[in-house]
């Protein structure tokens, strides 16, 4: 397959995660920044990203399975998880976190447990999209990448 | 403050080395470790040096081993070592570096938490880089506050200097033991404030800045040209027994921060702090204080309505921030030099102002009142007398904590006053208040406006309640204005968290939070930093968008795997990046 054929379906592929509101415009920003020096630098946040989250992930877990539930607790580690969300540009899972955020302000207990699930399901989604993305900007090499639609 | 600079590059002066702002020096904490590296890589693309920690106790002990290694500092708000503000008022007092706060958080307690701790920005996660690209401007700022501090050390300006160094010093460190904002809880609070004020100038006898006291001081400032006027020679042209130049040159700060602030310019954002800035869960002193204005203007035409009182109250008295008498005056007399309001008389209003105490906190109503109404004052504003004299006695050139303070003390037998004083007088001064509403109105809605600039939507709302407060009795008026700050200010809440998104989304990206240090805090969401979470809008031009939008991404993956031989793993599995074959890579 010619290069910029390639070049033409990263972009593509990576047009519907925008379309569909998995990604936004910080997404963006982190490619921008992303350069000769560090080639990899999106995927490398990212990586980092799914560490960090996954910890967060847990401890929300824990936190919920607590009874009575620590609502203040929750918040405080949602806002966390909202804060490296928003800052790859995880549209959806950053929305799933205000949800929840909500419904710890308003003491409901299952309207976190709830919005949590869907989350996760957000989380696991935008995961599963984003390595597919990243798979392929790997093959076809940084440079083709570039071309982001404003 | 420290008057050295903390930059070995560069002096405490003009001179800025050519390649500023790159090599800037700047410290970011932050224990989220994906917005720190996002954050260092955003630093090292502005061509900033950057050192990353993630807890506060790191940076704190970085900053110490090596004070003048570091321009500038952004901290997170929220680490769980240590409070992002705690670490703030801790550079603030050892090393006096500019401090940027960061935080997914854009509620205006935590904003205002950031200002009242003296960070000199406060930026909305997620960062973008031209946010960044600007700080410097901070660290330019502060230097530049320190050179111009040290200048005018040995002028006749040095009572206004030395006000400004010490209230900076007094800021600084009351922050940090928390007095400042605790004070005003506080019972003893007119002792704190007494005290710190005092800690500024000399103990001298309160001023009273009566209405004429300022006019005269404004037709000074204004015969000197307000750039040239200095408390000497305001003084001498005042030439008022007892005045002394520091009073005059504490009057002068307010006054200049005042017109600044009107005139929408960017503020230094200690003298703003200081002055002005309530603490984090009272109002906006400015604010309120114009809005104050608002409400003794419109009072005084009879705009303000009676069923508005229980409101007012109900709103609580004791939480305004307005100061009780500073900033009123300065807001009028901007009234009769801004808008040349043929109708405002001072000189019939003021001898009967100035004739009772309690008038003192009214003479910023412009004087289209009747002598009968003033009348109708006296007797309503009388029998507050102990009250207001009080509010006199304390609220002289002191910090806003003074009138707030008092304002706290007060509220409860304010709102028994405005109790027994509401029904007795509001329908005297609604029938004999035949003054025309245009002008005050106008001149409340234009104070309103210009504190509220760039809020336009706010602005609306803020008018809204001015003239639902019409036929408030005068004397009432002047303690329920605070009340009525309330209002205003939970109105302005209420705008502000509706509006805040919106103006976070119309905001520049080159601008930050503070640069707009007026005091109302809702122009710290106009132009600001936050980021927007615009929606992607594909760009037609783009020549992605050619081809058919039936193409997902599985699709995608697939075609291009159909091209490879195998090899590659099929998009739908999970599969660790390290170990991710780079073979079969179709050249």
């Amino acid at each position: 397959m010619e290069r910029n054929q390639l070049h033409r379906l990263v972009a593509l592929s990576r047009q519907p995660l925008f379309d569909q509101g998995f990604l936004d415009e910080q997404f963006l920003q982190l490619e921008e920044l992303q350069d000769d020096a560090n080639p990899n630098f999106v995927e490398e946040v990212v990586t980092l990203y799914y560490r960090d989250s996954a910890r967060l992930i847990l401890n929300i877990e824990q936190a919920l399975e607590r009874n009575p539930l620590d609502f203040n607790k929750l918040d405080i580690l949602m806002h966390q998880f909202k804060g490296s969300s928003s800052s790859i540009g995880a549209k959806k899972v950053k929305a799933e976190c205000t949800f929840f955020r909500e419904n710890c302000r308003a003491g409901n207990g299952e309207g976190c447990i709830r919005t949590f699930q869907q989350l996760k399901k957000e989380y696991a989604t935008l995961r599963k999209k984003l390595e597919a993305y990243f798979q392929l900007t790997r093959q076809v090499g940084p440079a083709e990448t570039a071309c982001r639609p404003k | 403050m420290s008057t050295a600079s903390s930059s070995a590059a560069w002096k405490a002066g003009d001179v800025v080395p050519d390649q500023f702002p790159a090599g800037l020096r700047v410290l970011v904490v932050d224990d989220d470790p994906t917005c720190l590296m996002i954050l260092e890589k955003m630093l090292r693309t502005c061509l900033y040096e950057v050192t990353k920690c993630n807890r506060a106790e790191t940076a704190l002990s970085l900053l110490r081993e090596n004070k003048n290694g570091y321009d500038i500092v952004i901290s997170d708000v929220h680490m769980p070592d240590m409070d992002g503000f705690k670490l703030l008022e801790h550079i603030g007092l050892e090393m006096d570096l500019p401090v940027i706060m960061m935080s997914a958080d854009d509620g205006k307690n935590v904003v205002m938490k950031g200002v009242t701790h003296g960070a000199c920005d406060y930026l909305i996660k997620p960062v973008r880089i031209e946010a960044l690209k600007n700080i410097w401007q901070h660290v330019v700022r502060k230097k530049k506050n320190e050179w111009k501090d040290f200048e005018q050390s040995g002028s006749v300006e040095e009572g206004d200097r030395q006000q400004k160094q010490s209230e900076d010093a007094d800021y600084s460190s009351s922050a940090n033991e928390g007095n400042w904002r605790n004070s005003k809880k506080r019972k003893d609070e007119e002792e704190e404030a007494e005290e710190r004020d005092d800690t500024s100038t000399l103990k001298k006898p309160r001023v009273v800045w009566s209405v004429e006291l300022h006019q005269q001081f404004v037709a000074a400032v204004n015969q000197l040209g307000i750039d040239k006027a200095v408390p000497k020679k305001i003084l001498e042209l005042m030439n008022v027994p007892g005045l002394t130049r520091e009073n005059v040159a504490s009057h002068l700060q307010k006054y200049r921060l005042y017109l600044r602030r009107l005139s929408g310019v960017s503020q230094h954002q200690n003298n703003l702090t200081n002055s002005f800035i309530s603490p984090q869960d009272a109002t906006y002193g400015p604010l309120s204080s114009l809005n104050g204005l608002d409400l003794q203007t419109l009072a005084a035409t009879g705009q303000l309505p009676a069923q508005s009182l229980a409101t007012l109250q109900a709103a609580g008295l004791g939480r305004s921030a307005v100061k009780s008498r500073m900033p009123m005056p300065i807001v009028d007399q901007r009234n009769l030099f801004s808008f040349e309001n043929p109708k405002l008389r001072f000189g019939e209003g003021q001898q009967q102002l100035s004739s009772s105490k309690p008038m003192n906190l009214l003479h910023g109503i412009p004087t289209t009142m009747e002598p009968k109404q003033l009348a109708n004052l006296h007797h309503s504003a009388q029998s507050l007398g102990s009250m207001n004299m009080q509010v006199n006695a304390h609220g002289g050139q002191g910090g806003q904590g003074d009138s707030l303070l008092m304002q706290m003390n007060q509220s409860q037998a304010r709102g028994q006053i405005l109790n027994e004083s509401t029904g007795s007088h509001v329908p005297t001064l609604t029938s004999s208040m035949g003054q025309p509403v245009l002008s005050n109105t106008v001149v409340g809605g234009v104070l309103a406006r210009n504190c509220l600039a760039e809020n336009g939507m706010t602005f609306n709302d803020s008018h809204q309640n001015n003239s639902l407060q019409s036929n408030l009795d005068v004397g009432t008026s002047v303690l329920s204005h605070q009340g009525f700050s309330s209002t205003q200010r939970t109105g302005q809440n209420r705008n502000i968290s509706a509006v805040g998104k919106p103006m976070f989304t119309a905001g520049d990206t080159t601008d930050h939070v503070n640069a707009q240090n007026v005091g109302p805090i809702n122009t710290f969401f106009t132009d600001n930093s936050v980021r927007v979470k615009s929606e992607f809008v594909p760009d037609a031009s783009c020549e992605t968008n050619l081809f058919p939008e039936q193409f997902g991404q599985e699709d995608l993956m697939s075609a291009l795997l159909k091209q490879q031989q195998g090899g590659v793993a099929p998009a739908e599995n999970e599969f660790d990046f390290d170990g991710y074959p780079l073979d079969n890579i179709p050249v």
